[in-house]
């Protein structure tokens, strides 16, 4: 990776459900084009990561920041999951949360959401500038649909997908906010493992065409170890490594953490 | 049904009998009769078979419909006489000329309704039609955004009310500058749009956080909050005597009769309900109408693609009230009285009643809704004591069996045509 300064920042970071203490002090950062992994066993604090990025939370303490191109440094915590969306982090679900009885297609559409602007009025009137706009979104739908190989099933409601496809469906789904950072929790839970290879290909392209940055959680260690540059791994809400997949191997806090004493 | 099954049934069926026998034996059995100031007991039995039976009876026949709903519910679509009727309507309309027929046919019956049936008639239309505007605009809130709003009729108020208060408080410099006070029906119809639009948003403030039942029992309570309002504060608005006398619309300067302007005000309502289905279809058939579609699907992952959920609801709370406020003015002008009892929570669960009878997101059923709830009443004055009865009965019997309503929803959906990936010919059709 060259040297560029990380895209994202997490600073110190700390969520607290009541008593519970499920993020503790996590800093972590993510450089620009690296597929990063965050792993840790269950309950460890992982999607609540997730959530604390994407806005469901408000971390308790700590900031989240980004830094997009030539833009200045932004501190984004707290902001409403909507509005980090329009600053360019994208992400999936652990547990598929499509939209099951409209299309592949709208799926897709709803994620061009942002990239429109034909508001009440425009779509009363309908007037060439929406009618346009409209096509424009149908054609820019299709084309993410191809390239994350959905195209067969563009008609199809979401619901009727195989398993697979409705994982590959919500990516394709994030990718269409234009995001530069995809985070993906979980993409390949439930899937066998040819499968599982199939979405590996489609990270890796995903990062070397559509030049996404990608964090990822999952537990599939193979894919993990595969896909990943730097891996930071979680244990009861803290941090205990951070590193290359090699590291992490042979790491022994990691190990006591996976397998106990 | 194996014979087994069959005792069974029977037995449950008896069971509920004996059960209804005794719930109801105080009510249809027994008889206080006081007469010298003594009170005796009168007991009729005879009553008693029959409630027995009919318990018995009902019971049975409520079993095998529920059972066979159920039977029904696995197969993909069961083919009755009427499903193939609307199958061959259907595919009759989706020709175009067929359609452009129809269209035109319907269009020609509600041209001529008021002069072919007479002013009780068309009055009698102009408040069906009212409600249809009603269940248009409620569609969009429950049916399009899937939010639950049960103070409907506090926005249907505020757009009678604006025109009321218009006319009382305007009406006399009107006059006094000698213009036409036919015109302030025409000032009102925008007004009372913009002013229930504005009243909308206030109301969405609060409960763009709340869902479900919460914000059931919030719209309810602001449905209450305004209709108190109006009642209390008499000195603004007439409290419980309302507001009377309000004018008519003026056909272009010329005072009409009560019979001509019933069909003037008819021909504006129609005129009006078609503006409201041209809206609510473009604005279903848009990104807005996408987004909230996918709001009603899943919150989280909507707002997660980037939706503002927040402004999506206020659009369409505004949406919604706007056309109550129209719909209020409407009102406001056919009866020339209005007073908050118009504005119950009954009439706001009775437009709800219509959306969810007509099938909730549907435009054909908000309409179909409306014009059986208000026409069907009207037209069997003799069974008006059994109205709610039957109200209850209907609902109890369409939720269980046609939960999609009288008129499902068939919504459009996007599709991209053009066969091979070379050829991209995209583009929308049914």
């Amino acid at each position: 990776m060259t040297a560029t300064e990380p895209i994202l920042e997490i600073k110190n970071l700390s969520m607290v459900f009541g008593g519970l203490r499920a993020i503790d002090d996590v800093s972590l950062h993510i450089n620009p084009g690296e597929i990063c992994a965050l792993i840790g066993p269950n309950g460890a604090g992982k999607t609540t990561i997730f959530n604390c990025i994407t806005g469901v939370y408000a971390p308790t303490e700590g900031s989240v920041a980004i830094r997009r191109g030539d833009r200045p440094i932004e501190e984004i915590q707290g902001l409403k999951p909507y509005a980090v969306n329009r600053k360019g982090l994208a992400r999936t679900f652990q547990n598929i949360r499509l939209f099951g009885n409209m299309t592949v297609l709208e799926n897709v559409m709803i994620g061009r959401h942002n990239a429109l602007k034909a508001g009440i009025f425009k779509a009363i009137i309908r007037d060439k500038a929406t009618r346009e706009e409209e096509q424009r979104v149908l054609d820019d739908s299709h084309e993410i649909l191809k390239k994350m190989n959905l195209d067969a099933f563009v008609n199809e409601s979401a619901r009727n997908l195989p398993y697979g496809a409705q994982r590959r469906l919500e990516i394709a789904r994030a990718l269409a906010t234009d995001p530069f950072l995809l985070l993906l929790d979980e993409p390949v839970a439930g899937m066998n493992p040819h499968e599982t290879k199939e979405l590996e290909e489609t990270i890796n392209l995903i990062r070397d065409q559509e030049k996404v940055t990608i964090l990822l959680i999952e537990h599939d260690m193979s894919l993990v170890m595969n896909v990943s540059e730097r891996i930071y791994v979680l244990d009861y809400g803290r941090l205990i490594a951070e590193g290359t997949p090699e590291r992490i191997k042979g790491d022994p806090e990691v190990i006591r953490a996976y397998l106990g004493e | 049904m194996t014979r087994k099954h069959l005792i069974s049934e029977l037995r449950a069926s008896l069971f509920q009998a004996a059960w209804f026998v005794v719930l109801l034996f105080p009510f249809l059995v027994m008889k206080v009769n006081v007469s010298s100031g003594k009170a005796s007991v009168i007991f009729r039995w005879s009553a008693l078979p029959v409630v027995a039976v009919s318990a018995f009876v009902l019971s049975f026949a409520w079993r095998a419909a529920l059972r066979w709903n159920e039977r029904r519910g696995d197969k993909v679509k069961v083919r009755t006489p009427l499903s193939k009727v609307g199958e061959l309507v259907r595919s009759a309309l989706a020709r175009k000329p067929i359609r452009r027929t129809a269209i035109l046919a319907l269009l020609a019956v509600v041209a001529v309704y008021p002069f072919a049936l007479g002013m009780y008639h068309t009055n009698i239309m102009i408040t069906a039609l009212i409600y249809v505007i009603l269940a248009l605009g409620l569609n969009i809130v429950v049916g399009l955004g899937g939010l639950l709003n049960l103070g409907y009729a506090a926005f249907f108020a505020v757009g009678a009310y604006t025109y009321g208060l218009l006319w009382k408080y305007a009406g006399p410099s009107f006059v006094a500058a000698g213009i036409d006070t036919g015109w302030l029906f025409w000032i009102a119809l925008p007004t009372a749009g913009v002013i229930t639009t504005i009243f909308g948003i206030l109301l969405s403030l609060p409960v763009l956080r709340l869902r479900g039942d919460y914000l059931a029992i919030i719209t309810l309570a602001f449905g209450e909050i305004v209709r108190m309002v109006l009642q209390n504060s008499s000195s603004v608005t007439g409290g419980a005597t309302g507001i009377s006398l309000i004018p008519r619309p003026w056909f272009f300067g010329i005072r009409l009769p009560p019979r001509q302007a019933a069909t003037y005000i008819y021909y504006i309502v129609v005129v009006l309900v078609i503006l409201t289905v041209f809206v609510v279809r473009r604005i279903e058939d848009s990104r807005v109408g996408r987004a909230l579609e996918a709001m009603r699907e899943d919150e989280i992952a909507c707002e997660s693609m980037g939706v503002d959920l927040a402004r999506n609801k206020l659009v369409t709370f505004a949406l919604g009230a706007f056309w109550a406020g129209i719909a209020g003015v409407v009102l406001a002008a056919q009866t020339t009285y209005i007073n908050p009892d118009s504005f119950t929570l009954w009439e706001s669960i009775m437009v709800l009643m219509a959306v969810v009878i007509g099938g909730t997101g549907s435009i054909p059923g908000a309409i179909g809704g409306a014009l059986l709830l208000k026409l069907l009443p009207e037209y069997f004055r003799p069974l008006a004591q059994y109205r709610m009865l039957i109200y209850g009965i209907a609902m109890i019997v369409i939720i269980i069996f046609k939960p999609d309503g009288l008129f499902p929803r068939n919504r459009k959906h996007y599709t991209f045509v053009g066969k091979t990936p070379s050829d991209p010919a995209p583009g929308v059709e049914k």
